[in-house]
């Protein structure tokens, strides 16, 4: 059985235009996902709203408990470093910015991607196998429209509110051991977060990654799912990819937009 | 109005470089029953999305119900698609929608129909398959031959001028083999639609429908009605009517010599 020769150049040839094909579909998928998206909103009760149920209602476990424990590790290590410097007051500032600015976004935005992002993809993917996707557009139903686009923007409005209910609880979680457990003074631990949160630049720029996270995340998990082998093992490798391009797409995309956001003072 | 509701005119496809089909000349007349047989790989589903406009041909003409099929922008072909309804090979339901709304969707999707006359039309559908008392199972407690007949339902729902069967007799059991077949040409006959039926069961096949194509490396090698197929002497067609293993559609994929490959094997 003769073995195709192929030289490593030609398998990095092979690759790039691979990979350049791949960004070409992908382009014309999320042009087409936007000229489709009318449905998701003229019907939103019927389609979006079932999937914000699904990437947001059912990731509230997996986001309230992940924020608590956040939290209450944040207390404990905020704690033990202000205390040395004599400003353990500081500890509601420390823990409300950790979350709002950064950890809030970024955590929710993995976790995210691993519970809703994956089963999304895993969904359009056993349609696309099962000829699901086939038999929709043979009815003149645009799958587009449909399937994907639905799940798409259920992602993008359930991740935020995701990503606020992680700080909310990550604040609560800080807010037990500093104050509850270990004692700090309440009424510091409140008033000095509320006085040096800043509601545009914390808040809002943590509200503008969580978008961005969102749209990122939902974005990947649609595209793997729609561009899927359809076959088990093409499922699988489509989920891994979601995880790995979806984490690496957060922290990349964070870095970027905390550069624009960082006000050097 | 033509008297065919399909018109094929020496139509090629290839995928990539592998000529799929070449220079195929296919009909369907209205009210008719019609089935394309052939090996696995010869091109007989490659037809069928052909005439659906999931693909387009590099040569040659694909007209339905007088219409050209690949010149047809999207919305025009979707008007074209909703006159039309397709049986998939393991019936392709939607496994998040139960058996009354996997039905019902198509009617949903293209009608503004109220709710009560949709749940008339629907449970109409399942009768006709004999499936109304299952309207509020879930795909997955379905049998196959079940799930066959609630996505013939869906299919019809529409009430479409023409139907298309993908391996509709695939993986079923004796009796719901029997079943699938008798459902195909009343609904059709009721109807009063045409079906394109693509399958490997020559027996089911040949006891219901009025004319049959056989497909074979591309090129249509035997066309004619149930008895001039069953009378045939075309090494082709007796090879697939008889189920022999060698003829013309070889046993084995081409490959080198197979002493070559032993040998190449001996010397590596």
């Amino acid at each position: 059985m003769k073995t195709p020769s192929v030289n490593p150049i030609q398998r990095r040839g092979a690759w790039t235009v691979d990979s350049i094909w791949r960004l070409g579909f992908a382009a014309r998928f999320f042009f087409s996902l936007l000229l489709y998206s009318g449905q998701s909103l003229r019907r939103f009760h019927g389609l979006t709203m079932r999937e914000i149920y699904m990437s947001g209602v059912l990731s509230l476990v997996i986001i309230v408990v992940s924020g608590l424990f956040v939290g209450l590790v944040l207390g404990l290590q905020g704690y033990e470093t202000l205390q040395r410097f004599g400003s353990s007051e500081a500890l509601g500032v420390l823990v409300a910015l950790s979350l709002v600015r950064e950890l809030g976004p970024v955590v929710a935005g993995l976790l995210f991607a691993s519970r809703a992002g994956t089963a999304v993809t895993a969904e359009i993917g056993l349609m696309k196998t099962t000829q699901q996707l086939q038999a929709m557009d043979m009815m003149a139903v645009n799958p587009i429209a449909r399937v994907v686009a639905p799940r798409f923007w259920g992602g993008v409005i359930a991740m935020p509110l995701l990503a606020a209910l992680f700080s909310a609880m990550g604040v609560f979680g800080g807010w037990l051991i500093g104050v509850v457990l270990i004692g700090v003074d309440g009424g510091a631990f409140w008033s000095q977060m509320q006085s040096s949160v800043d509601f545009r630049f914390d808040i809002l720029n943590g509200v503008i990654k969580s978008v961005v996270f969102g749209f990122a995340v939902s974005l990947i998990a649609v595209f793997e799912g729609y561009d899927c082998t359809p076959t088990a093992e093409g499922i699988s490798r489509a989920i891994t990819r979601t995880v790995v391009s979806s984490a690496l797409a957060i922290l990349a995309l964070d870095f970027v937009l905390t550069s624009f956001m960082f006000r050097g003072n | 109005m033509s008297d065919n509701v399909v018109d094929l005119r020496k139509v090629s496809f290839s995928y990539g470089t592998r000529a799929v089909l070449q220079g195929v000349d296919f009909t369907v007349p209205r009210g008719k029953v019609v089935a394309i047989m052939g090996g696995s790989g010869s091109g007989k589903t490659t037809l069928l999305s052909l005439i659906g406009g999931q693909l387009k041909p590099q040569a040659g003409s694909v007209e339905v119900d007088g219409r050209a099929v690949p010149n047809l922008k999207r919305h025009e072909l979707y008007a074209l698609r909703r006159r039309m309804g397709m049986l998939f090979q393991f019936g392709a339901l939607f496994t998040d929608l139960n058996v009354f709304d996997n039905v019902a969707f198509p009617l949903r999707e293209h009608t503004s129909l109220p709710e009560e006359l949709i749940r008339d039309l629907v449970l109409m559908k399942l009768h006709a398959v004999g499936l109304r008392g299952a309207f509020d199972l879930q795909p997955s407690e379905l049998s196959g031959g079940m799930a066959r007949r609630v996505a013939l339902a869906r299919a019809i729902a529409l009430d479409p001028m023409l139907m298309m069967y993908d391996e509709p007799f695939a993986g079923l059991d004796p009796i719901s083999l029997g079943v699938i077949g008798q459902l195909i040409r009343r609904l059709n006959d009721a109807l009063g639609a045409s079906s394109i039926i693509v399958t490997h069961d020559v027996a089911e096949s040949l006891a219901i429908v009025d004319y049959v194509y056989f497909i074979g490396e591309g090129k249509v090698v035997a066309e004619g009605t149930p008895d001039e197929i069953r009378a045939s002497q075309d090494p082709y067609v007796h090879q697939f009517v008889h189920s022999e293993a060698d003829g013309p559609v070889r046993f084995h994929y081409p490959a080198q010599p197979y002493r070559d490959a032993l040998l190449a094997g001996a010397n590596a």
